[in-house]
Formats: structure tokens, sequence, C-alpha cells
């Protein structure tokens, strides 16, 4: 496993705090109004833009290459 | 009209020598101070001869014997290497670039000059 | 409408090349180029996530009730973010203890206990055969739709009805795909391939009438919501609290956890996450490919919702076919095709995936147990079983389908796509404790797993099952309505009085509450077992054993009888290969043909593989004498283990230096051999001149005198040269190896530079260039070698006579107090040094400079130089910017660290 990329734990769990977050009350009401992007409400957007955000994330933590040091003992 | 030899080598002491030598073997002598240099007198020029030194700036003596070879039109250039590094692996390495004879600095004129003869014919 | 034979035609096409894809996934396994050893197939394949229930129900929900669809994949990306924490974990254990469903999980971590894993085949089951049913009433209703057949319901006879056929030439499938030989590792490539393939055909169905309801219907997603938007029933789709209720805040939250676990838990996500999971580094990029699949999926649910609504105005069509009915009703037939096979691939693949998971766990905990119980079964019973496994395994899948085939023609009617999905993920919810739990948690034990699990599946069943059971008919409506025996408190839906939840979240808070309550309380009342704490470590601690990894077993066990075991549950040919390995790495049998407890431990797991955890447990123990084990024994063995483990690091770290230090060697040397080359060229250089003029000097007695003046000139300065490069080399080695001589005197160093500027000033007179000295009156004497500085300051001021331009050069020489040291430094305004050149400057034989133009010098003097200085203790650097000058300059400390007389007596 010397040098494979993987990605940190903590890291991990605090994107997975911060969806749970994003997408349930109350910021959930946050994103609740009559406004428009581009045409389009902004409720489905903005659960969408979240939902891709979290993906981008995700793609970055496990594929930006932070190097194995500091995983804890979970490795061998 | 004489043939022309270059003698190619960033040590200006040697290329007195050399010159001197091939003057007397009765060549028009052209001189270079780098590979560069070397692979434009010889596309220029068309020496029948290139006396090449192995350790040049810029582009080193395997890479322009390499790339003499590689030009159809040069075909009938000869080429004598000469070197001051005496490594089995450099001597291969220069007959694997394709030059006709491999000469290790430092050398003995007479030597040189039969070896010169023995190439041209 | 489209002819029904064409319908037919397209969907048994369509099945053939599922088949043709399998046969080829397989054929590549069998040579050794997997077809899914990629993280975008493996992704594809956790795309089986996505049913009918999604591919039609989706539309449906958003129809009704707006975002409300989307919770349901917003659980999953939410576990995916966890994936590389959990789910990896989740495969490690598995492949390392031949794990192959999600009973056998759950069983072999509580002690391999039958009992358990029958429990979690029976909720499975139980739960699963409703959604199976579902999918082939989505696939009915389709068919249906698009011939023009009035209703959804199955209206000929079940030998006449299409489906029925559909489900035969699916059970046939995973027959051929999912059970054709016995896999010990329980993986099926084939499948997986078909899978991921289904996965792109229903994405591309989707979006293909997504698009065409976008852009062919409408003008755009914007031009939907403006039209949506002057219907109040429609626009109030975009808000939360849409319907005019409050929005249940509760029923969303419980919505995204019950997916989250979901996504983890159905025993097809199982299958194809943890089963057949090739690589578990794959994880890493399918953990996000995933979620965005589901995120792709799910762009257009909204848009054909909303503009099926526009177009057949609100109520007047079911939301739940718009994907058929839209395309159809606007004549575009190949579309509606395209969708139905969409649909369709969303309903194989989950039936082919789910039918397999189950029948495992139906043949291994709950079949294979009651066979082993018969006598004609029973230990001393000769013989391979292993084509009778198969056949179980064969008769299970065909049952399972069956049973939802069943199902569905019964209960057809009863439900709406979306809730008995729900009532699924609720159903395998009830796993989350006793398995997240069970791997992260030493402590949890049978009893509080068992109590847990059936707490919390009975509270599901009384909550939620029940009530879509009386709600179809079936049970008197009374028992939801007021309770049983009119006893208000239990009331299904309103237990012990709970009210205000939705009947999802109320069914969740408590079978959960109650599962979790009992799981922990009945874990923390009784001490693990031994076997459950041995099973809790291998869990637990999955990551941190390398090879050498516990065997929790002690007893006596013949050799034969364990080889004529595994030849029953293997197969001769693989049971051969077993002891074969075994005795290669091994060395032979012992005379006694005993085996120890590795090998045994081995052998169990290689036909848990293949029976599962437990029944493998059961018939192991039939043929050896087992000594139990306590739990001080389960300790003692750890400790065994883990001073291996701490023998084995050792030895690596200790090889590892050796490696480090060989390299090391391997370097030196060919920084040696390098430098002998050098040397070498360096020496050979003047030589060569030297020789050749004079040879044509001997030769040559009709050389003019100039050309003989010139000629002996040369050969003069080429042997100074040579004896130059030779004193240096000699004083490199010297200084390098420790062996020259140093005197260390007091040194006045503004006197020493003065000196060494007055004793180069020819130098800059010849060149032209201009000194400039800049110098304190008076600095500290510092203890060092002063004929060395002198040497240093030479080589420095040599260099920048040799650099500066023949214009206008100029040298500046200061020197001044900094600190506890002084720094000496010589600036030329010459061509400076590259930084790229800056690093290695120092280095011998490194010139500075092009080749072609720099003056001529040995190319040690600054290696030398800095030998020299740090041999002083004190450093030496260059500052430089190509184009302005180099600056050299070197700091000598007040009182050097070093100042070893001893030593340098001693050397001499």
């Amino acid at each position: 496993m010397k040098g494979a990329r993987r990605p940190r734990t903590a890291v991990l769990i605090a994107l997975c705090g911060a969806g749970l977050a994003l997408v349930n009350f109350p910021l959930l009401a946050l994103w609740d109004g009559d406004a428009t992007i581009l045409g389009l409400p902004l409720l489905p957007v903005a659960l969408f833009l979240i939902w891709g955000g979290l993906i981008a994330a995700l793609a970055l933590a496990s594929e930006g290459g932070e190097g194995g040091a500091g995983q804890g003992g979970e490795e061998p | 009209m004489s043939a022309k030899v270059l003698i190619a080598d960033d040590e200006s002491n040697i290329v007195v020598s050399l010159s001197f030598m091939m003057k007397r073997e009765g060549f028009d002598v052209l001189v270079a101070r780098d590979g560069l240099e070397a692979l434009g007198l010889i596309r220029r020029e068309r020496p029948r001869l290139v006396l090449l030194d192995v350790m040049m700036p810029g582009m080193n003596g395997f890479d322009v014997c390499e790339a003499v070879r590689a030009d159809a039109e040069l075909r009938d250039t000869r080429i004598l290497m000469l070197t001051a590094k005496g490594r089995d692996a450099d001597r291969a390495r220069g007959i694997g670039a394709g030059a006709n004879a491999y000469v290790t600095k430092p050398f003995s004129t007479r030597d040189l000059v039969a070896k010169i003869r023995d190439t041209m014919s | 409408m489209i002819s029904p034979a064409v319908v037919l035609g397209a969907s048994f096409g369509y099945l053939l090349l599922l088949f043709a894809i399998a046969a080829w996934g397989d054929r590549r396994a069998a040579e050794g180029r997997s077809l899914i050893d990629n993280a975008a197939v493996y992704a594809l394949s956790w795309g089986v996530y996505c049913t009918a229930w999604t591919y039609f129900g989706s539309v449906g929900r958003a129809a009704t009730s707006g975002v409300w669809f989307l919770p349901i994949y917003l659980g999953p990306m939410l576990a995916m973010l966890l994936a590389w924490i959990v789910l990896r974990k989740m495969v490690r254990i598995s492949r390392v203890y031949r794990i192959t469903s999600i009973a056998d999980f759950v069983a072999s971590r509580y002690g391999k206990s039958p009992l358990l894993a029958a429990l979690v085949t029976l909720i499975t089951v139980i739960g699963i055969v409703p959604y199976i049913a579902l999918q082939l009433k989505a696939a009915s209703a389709g068919f249906h739709l698009l011939t023009g057949a009035p209703g959804s319901a199955p209206a000929a006879a079940w030998w006449r009805d299409g489906v029925f056929y559909v489900a035969l030439a699916l059970a046939a499938f995973a027959i051929m795909f999912g059970a054709r030989h016995l896999d010990l590792a329980e993986r099926h490539e084939g499948m997986v391939a078909a899978i991921a393939f289904e996965s792109v055909v229903k994405l591309a169905a989707f979006l293909a009438v997504g698009a065409f309801v976008t852009w062919g219907l409408f003008d755009g997603m914007d031009d939907i919501w403006a039209q949506a938007r002057t219907v109040p029933e429609l626009s109030a789709l975009f808000r939360l609290d849409g319907g005019g209720e409050p929005f249940a805040y509760a029923e969303w939250f419980s919505l995204t956890i019950l997916s989250m676990l979901s996504v983890l838990l159905l025993p097809r996500q199982f299958q194809v996450m943890v089963v057949e999971c090739v690589n578990e580094r794959r994880i890493r990029r399918a953990a996000w490919l995933f979620p965005a699949y589901l995120l792709a999926i799910n762009i257009f649910v909204l848009p054909i919702a909303v503009g099926g609504l526009l177009v057949f105005g609100p109520g007047a069509a079911d939301a739940e076919t718009f994907v058929l009915s839209l395309p159809l009703s606007q004549g575009a037939a190949a579309i509606a095709l395209l969708a139905y096979i969409g649909g369709l691939s969303a309903v194989t693949g989950m039936l082919i995936v789910e039918t397999v998971a189950v029948s495992t766990m139906v043949c291994n905990d709950l079949v294979m147990p009651s066979l082993l119980r018969l006598d004609r079964f029973g230990n001393r019973a000769g013989g391979d079983l292993t084509r009778l496994l198969l056949n179980i395994r064969r008769v299970a899948i065909i049952a399972v389908l069956m049973l939802g085939y069943l199902y569905f023609r019964i209960a057809g009617e009863a439900y709406a796509l979306v809730s008995i999905g729900l009532i699924s993920f609720a159903a395998v919810a009830q796993f989350a404790p006793a398995l997240f739990g069970g791997m992260y948690w030493r402590g949890a034990t049978w009893a509080g797993a068992f109590g847990g699990l059936l707490g919390g599946f009975a509270v599901w069943a009384y909550t939620l099952m029940l009530p879509s059971v009386a709600k179809s008919g079936w049970l008197p409506i009374g028992l939801v309505e007021h309770g049983p025996f009119g006893i208000e408190l239990l009331k299904p839906e309103r237990l012990f009085g709970l009210t205000g939840l939705d009947s999802l979240t109320h069914s969740l808070f408590w079978s959960l509450l109650v599962n979790v309550g009992l799981y922990v309380g009945l874990s923390l009342a009784r001490a693990p077992a031994a076997r459950e704490a041995s099973q809790a470590l291998l869990f637990v601690d999955v990551f941190r054993r390398g090879g050498a990894e516990p065997v929790f077993w002690r007893g006596r066990a013949r050799l034969d009888d364990l080889k004529a075991l595994a030849r029953r549950f293997l197969g001769a040919a693989r049971a051969a290969a077993i002891f074969e390995e075994e005795a290669r790495g091994f060395g032979p049998p012992t005379p006694e043909r005993v085996a120890d407890a590795r090998l045994v431990d081995r052998v169990e797991r290689q036909i848990a593989g293949a029976v599962g955890a437990a029944s493998a447990r059961v018939i192991v123990a039939s043929v050896v004498q087992e000594e139990p084990l306590t739990v001080d024994d389960v300790l003692e063995i750890l400790e065994e283990a883990s001073q291996l483990r701490g023998y084995a690091r050792a030895l690596e770290e200790a090889s590892a230096e050796l490696r480090a230090a060989n390299e090391q060697l391997k370097t030196l040397d060919q920084l040696k051999d390098d430098f002998v080359s050098s040397v070498t060229h360096e020496l050979r250089t003047p030589l060569t001149s030297i020789r050749a003029l004079s040879e044509l000097l001997l030769d040559a007695p009709e050389l003019g005198p100039a050309q003989r003046e010139e000629f002996l000139q040369i050969i003069v300065a080429e042997a100074e040269r040579l004896s130059r490069l030779v004193n240096q080399v000699l004083d490199l080695a010297k200084i390098e190896a420790g062996g020259a001589e140093w005197n260390w005197t007091e040194v006045d160093l503004r006197a020493l530079v003065t000196e060494a500027a007055r004793a180069t000033s020819e130098l800059f007179r010849e060149r032209g260039a201009a000194v400039a000295l800049d110098l304190p009156d008076t600095v500290p004497a510092l203890r060092a070698d002063a004929d060395r500085l002198m040497q240093v300051m030479q080589n420095l001021l040599s260099n920048a006579a040799k650099f500066a331009p023949r214009q206008g050069g100029r040298v500046e020489i200061a020197l001044r107090e900094e600190g506890d040291g002084l720094v000496v430094s010589v600036r030329d305004n010459g061509p400076g040094v590259a930084p790229e050149d800056r690093a290695g400057i120092f280095e011998k034989f490194r010139q500075g400079g092009d080749e072609a133009t720099r003056p001529p010098g040995t190319g040690l003097g600054l290696s030398i130089s800095r030998q020299i200085v740090e041999h002083l203790g004190g450093k030496m650097w260059v500052e430089s910017e190509p184009g302005r000058g180099a600056c050299f300059a070197f700091r000598l400390p007040l009182h050097p660290e070093r100042e070893p007389h001893e030593r340098e007596s001693a050397d001499r």
C-alpha cells in the first residue's frame, strides 16, 4: 500500500456531517423560497447544487492524493 | 581539390595539434567548438572526415554522430571519435552511435594518422 | 400504442443481450482479464440501487409532493462520503473471512450463530419478497400501458402472462450466472458486468425521455417552470410546505437516514458492493462516481413530473407511468419503447441481484442447517455434496422469484409503488445496529444482536407491515384505526399514543429504538463468551492484522477427516489444491497426521465460502474434537499472535534498514565511479595536448621557430594544469579522508583578506578589473588555519577575476562581523550563476558558465574551498542573479565548536 492515495478519515466524516446538516432542518428551510436561479425554482436547484458540491468535495478528497501518513491506527 | 576534415573539440590546445596534423596530411581543416556548430558545419560543408570529441558542450559527440548517421545525405561522412573517457561502456556507445573508429585520448600521433588513412580508404 | 409482439420481442431481445454480456464477463474473468476490476464498472453495478421504484416511482412521487423524491438519493450520497471508512471495512472483513451474504456477516460476527443467520435471512425474505413483487408489477404495468391493454392488473391467466415468462427468464439468468458453479468467494463477474450494463441502459433511457420532455415538448427547464408557475397546485411542488401542511422535517430526516442505511444493507447492495468487490481500492473512486450516477438519473425527474402534469392536467393520468405515457401521447413510439426497455433494465437488474443474494442466504442459512440435522446427511455420510449445494441454490432462486410472482398476482393492486419500497428499506435498516455495531464495538454480544434484531423486526412488522396488510383489506382495518381489542395505546401507527409523526418515521423510530435498546442493553448485561469475543476481535481489528492472524481454535483434528470434509463440500479438485498449498507452505503433514489449528481454520473458512460461516462451523465441529475456549484462552492466543506480529515487524524493519544501507553503498559506489571517470577525463585532456605536440616536435625537424615556440608554450601550460590538478585532487582526497594537516592558530582575517587581494592583484590587472575592498578597521581574531584560508581566498578571487567581464570588470571584497562570526564576500559583475546551477556549483568538476566560453579551470577549486570552510566550522554559499554577477561568501565562527587539536595531532 506504499504511496497509495487514500482519503483522510477525518475529512470524510466532516463532509458527511456537513452534508447531513445542509440537506436537513433547519438549513433546508433556507433553500425554500420564491426566488429563482436562471429561471428555475430555488429549492430543487439548491438541493442539486449541494449534492453536486458534495460529490465534487468527495472526489477531491479521494483523488487529491493527500498523503497516506497520519491515517490513524486503522491501516496495516 | 583536397578533402575537407572537420575537427570538433572544445579544447583549443588539442585543436592546435590536430589541425597541424591534418594540414600536414593534406586536408582542408574546419574547426567547431561545440556539438551544434559541428553538426551545422557537417551539413553545410560536407567534410569527408570528422574528428569528433565526445565531451562537448551543448550536444555531445555521440548525439552528433547519431544525427549524422540518421541523415541519408550525409552517409559518406567518415567519423572518428576521440574521447578522454576510457571506459568500455563509452567505447561501445561510440561504435553503437555509428562511428567508423574510436580513439582514446591521449593518442599517439602516428597511430592516429594510420587510423585516419585506414578509415579513408 | 405499440403492438404486444414488438414490445415482447424487444424485451426478450434485451434479455438475450444481457445473457451475452454476462457470458462475455465470465469468459474474461476465466481468462484473468477482469471486466469489472475498474472503478467505473464497479460504481455502475452499484446503480442496481435504482430499481423500477426509482425509474417510475420517483416521477410519481415528484408529481404529488415535489422534492420528496430526493431524500432517497441524498441518503446514499451521505453514506458514500463514509464508504472509504465503513464499506472498505465491510469488504475487508468479508474477503478475509469468506463472507458471502449479509446474514453470514452478522452471524459470523456473533460467534457464527446459525440461529442469528436464520433470523437475518427470515427478515430479508419477508422484507424483500414484496419488493420483488413490486418490480414485476412495474414491468407488467409498463407492458399494458405500452400495448394499450386496459389497466395494469394481470388480466390473463398466469400461463399467458408475459411477466411470468420474464420472471422465468430471469431465474434462468440468475441460475446460469449466479449459481453455475460453486464459487468460494461467491463472486459472479458476468452477472456484475450485465448489471453495470443495465445501469447504463436505464440511465440513457431516462435521460432520453427527460431530454424529449424538456426540449421536445417544452422549451427547456425554465419553460416548464414558467408554465407551472401559472398553475397554483404545480408551483406549490417547488416549496417545502407546498401541500398547505407544515413541512414534515422529521420524515425528511428519517428518509435520509433510512436510505443512507439501505444503500449498504439491502441484500442486492451488499452483494454488488461487498461480495462482488474485486479490489477494495476501487471503492475510493466508485464512492463518488456512484452518487454522480444517482444525480444524473434524477436531474430530469422534476421536469418529467411537472411536464406530465402540464400535458395531461393534474390528476388526469397516473404520474408513475409518465415516463412511458408522455412519449406515447406525443406519438413518439420509439422513445416510449426505449423508456420501457430502460424500465425493464431497472426491473431485471434488481431482480437478478436480489434473487442471487437472497437465494444464497436461503440456501446457506435456512436449508443447510436443516439438512445438516438429518441423519442421512450426518457427519459420516460420504460423497461429493457440491452438486447438491448448487441444486439447492438453484431451487432457491426459482422459489424466491416465484414467491415474488405469487405475491404480485395476489397483492398486485394493493400497494402504491413508493410505500412498498420504504417498507423494505425499514426492514433491512434493522440490520444496522448489529452489523455496524459489530464492526466497531468489541463488547457487542450474540444476545444483544439477536434480541435487537428480533425486537426491531417485531416492532417493524407491527407498526409498518401490519397496517399496510390491513389497508389492503386482508385484516380488519379496525386493527389499525382503533388498536387490537380496541386498546388505543396499541394502535400500530400511534404506538403508546405517540402522534405527530408519519407512519414511516413512527415505525422507524420505535423499531430502531427497541432494536438499539435491546442490542446495547443485552450486550452490556453479560460479557461476551469466548467465541463471540474472538470473532469480535477478528472483525473490529481487521485492518490491524497483517498476515499473522490469531486462530481462535484449540483441539485435535485428524488430517484425513478434514480432507474428506473438504472433498465433500468443495469438490475433489479444490480440496486437493488446498492441502497441496498447505504442504508447500508449511512442509509435509506430521507423521501423526494431525491437523493444527491453522489448517482447521483454513478449511473451515473455505467451506464457509460455500455454505456460510454458521453452517461451516457446524460441519467442521462434527469431525474434530474441539476444546472449548475460555475468554482467557482467547486473550492468550491474541497475545501470541501479537508477539509473532512484533517479530515480523522487527524483521521487516531490519531488512528495510539493510536495503537502505545497500542503496546508500550503491550510490556511494556510483559517486566514486563518476569521480574517477571525471578525474580521468581531466587528466587525459592536458596529457593529450602534451603528448601530441611533443610527438609532432620530435617527428618534424622542419618546424619553424615560431611554431616550435607555440607548441612548447602549450606543453608547459598544459603540464602546469596537470600538476595543479594532481595537487588539488590529492588535497581534496586528504581533506575528505580527514588526513589533512590543520594548523590551528589565531588568525586576523582582515590582514589575511588584504594579503590575498594583494597577492592576486596581478590577475585583476591583467583582466582590467577594478578591485574594491570594504573592511572594518579591526575584527576579532578567530582560530583557524591561515594557509588554508588563504587558499580559499585566492580561489574565490581568481574565480572572480576569471568571470569578471573584460571591460568594466569590478570585484568587491567585503568583510564584516555578524553575530558571533565573520563573513567574507567576493562579488563580481560577471555573468552570474543560473538558479539551476547554484546547488551544484560546489560539486567536483562542476564549472560555472557555458562550457564553450568559460575560462579554464579544474572544477575542483570551489569544492575544495567549501570543504575547508566547513572543516573550520563555517559555511560557504553563493548568491546570484543571472546577468548581474555572483557573490560567493563564507562565514566563519569566532569560536568554532570543534577545534580538535587532539584529533589533528593524533592524525599525524
